[in-house]
């Protein structure tokens, strides 16, 4: 690792960016475009941080053995660049006054709608797309002890996906000031992104071939095949989303929620659990996580919860969509605002149910590295033990339960 | 000629050629045959240097049981 003690600026530097961005929030310092709320002092602060991030990273790949750069470490340097490309232009500001929070953007009007949703879809293109996709093409290779399935594939993946996410942000923007060669254009482009996502998705989990046994042994292969495929339903329902008549119904509904949180807690979540359990044993130098038991209720408790979670939001959703465009015989709307907010009140209990499964599964991890962090080994019986065979053999003298 | 105009011109022909030469140039550097070896060794660089660590009696990697104190359930 390049940079020395430029690592622990980037680390403190990271963390002091988010409490200013959260102290932001509760005392209402905000330039109102979504992702990027924080205000003009947060943003230079991020720069320094981002371009000292950029710099550890750059000198690390420099100063490397290997002659190749792995795939991985490709989408990791285009998630930082683009990012900081993208937070530079989006926060593009003048400060009222240097005492103030308060700042004037210097874009203006459709201009600034635009470069906002430029910088909103790539955001997540870049920062939950490719820099996850180079966590997936490290962490799926190494649990299941096998290279990728095919790197040509992850070469045209890398590069396809980096020249299409770029033109798709108009898709937040149909039936809004865009001209509509703008936001068609953000549409077609959303529709072709579906097939380099799924050409990574595909990518990794064919690198199981010939391991698909290690989703029913290993609980970390199991984190990654469901991030996996959360990752392919996500990238499938967001072009289809992006196409104008599917946006008339649910632009501005809980249908857009659904899809955002299944993609978080689906896709990027569910790749941080495997990625905590591959590298907490490994960190603290134990033989494996304490409970393998306790992986296998994080897991499930996770994925009941991301389908009560995205299936009440599909409900939801449509509903609010269906409810806002009905109208009667006079061409008058039928439904208040408000009486699409009680109509969507028992979706709201299952959302919260989904959310408090998904958390409790998150507490059990913490638990479950705590206990190995502090360096427990659970005492397993081997079945043998617990069921005796039905031949005459006298039972265990000590029980371990 | 209006800046807008000018630039427009510039990426509409010259840095679109140039952008699509490049992409078409990624699926050659990817199919390209001579480079098959440069790819597997590529796609071998993770799974390289894991060096066994616990494979030996070795007391940092052998988990602290409380076995002493009773076995602890979890």
């Amino acid at each position: 690792m390049f940079g020395g003690n430029l690592v622990w600026f980037v680390f403190w530097g990271y963390q002091l960016f988010i409490v200013l961005a959260a102290t932001g929030y509760l005392l209402g310092a905000t330039q109102s475009k979504e992702y990027a709320e924080p205000e003009w002092y947060v943003d230079i602060w991020l720069t320094i941080v981002w371009v000292a991030y950029l710099i550890v990273f750059l000198g690390t790949i420099i100063k490397r053995k290997e002659r190749h750069i792995y795939v991985a470490n490709w989408f990791f340097l285009a998630f930082i660049i683009t990012v900081a490309m993208l937070h530079i232009v989006n926060n593009l500001a003048v400060p009222v006054s240097i005492w103030g929070s308060k700042s004037v953007q210097l874009f203006s009007g459709v201009q600034d709608a635009m470069t906002q949703w430029w910088y909103g879809h790539n955001a997540v293109g870049f920062f939950l797309t490719a820099g996850f996709l180079g966590m997936m093409y490290y962490f799926v290779p190494k649990q299941a002890n096998r290279p990728v399935y095919s790197y040509k594939l992850s070469i045209v993946h890398f590069w396809a996906l980096i020249f299409l996410y770029i033109w798709a942000g108009p898709h937040h923007l149909h039936y809004t000031a865009l001209p509509d060669w703008a936001s068609t254009l953000g549409m077609v482009f959303s529709v072709i992104l579906w097939m380099p996502s799924w050409a990574g998705m595909m990518n990794g989990l064919m690198t199981l071939n010939g391991a698909w046994d290690k989703i029913r042994t290993d609980p970390i292969i199991r984190f990654l095949v469901a991030s996996l495929a959360f990752y392919g339903m996500a990238t499938f329902e967001g072009p289809m989303m992006s196409i104008r008549a599917v946006n008339s119904l649910s632009h501005y509904t809980d249908w857009t929620v659904g899809h955002v949180h299944s993609g978080a807690l689906g896709w990027n979540g569910m790749i941080i659990f495997a990625m905590i359990y591959f590298l907490t044993p490994r960190l603290w130098n134990r033989g494996s996580m304490y409970s393998t038991s306790a992986m296998n209720w994080h897991f499930w408790l996770a994925m009941i919860g991301i389908v009560l979670y995205a299936s009440s939001m599909w409900v939801s959703g449509i509903m609010e969509g269906l409810m806002w465009r009905e109208v009667d015989d006079q061409g008058f709307l039928v439904n208040s605002f408000a009486d699409t907010v009680s109509a969507k009140f028992p979706m709201y209990v299952v959302r919260g149910l989904g959310g408090v499964l998904y958390l409790a599964g998150a507490g059990i991890m913490c638990w479950n590295m705590w206990m190995t962090i502090r360096g427990y080994a659970r005492v397993t019986q081997p079945i043998s033990a617990v069921t005796p065979p039905a031949i005459d053999t006298p039972a265990p003298a000590t029980p371990a339960e | 000629m209006e800046t807008y105009t000018l630039l427009r011109e510039f990426a509409d022909s010259w840095f679109l050629i140039a952008m699509f030469t490049f992409f078409i140039g990624t699926w050659i550097f990817a199919f390209g045959p001579s480079l098959t070896p440069a790819r597997d060794e590529a796609a071998s660089i993770p799974l390289r240097d894991d060096t066994a660590k616990c494979a030996e009696t070795c007391e940092n990697c052998a988990p602290k049981t409380d076995v002493k104190k009773g076995a602890h359930h979890g």
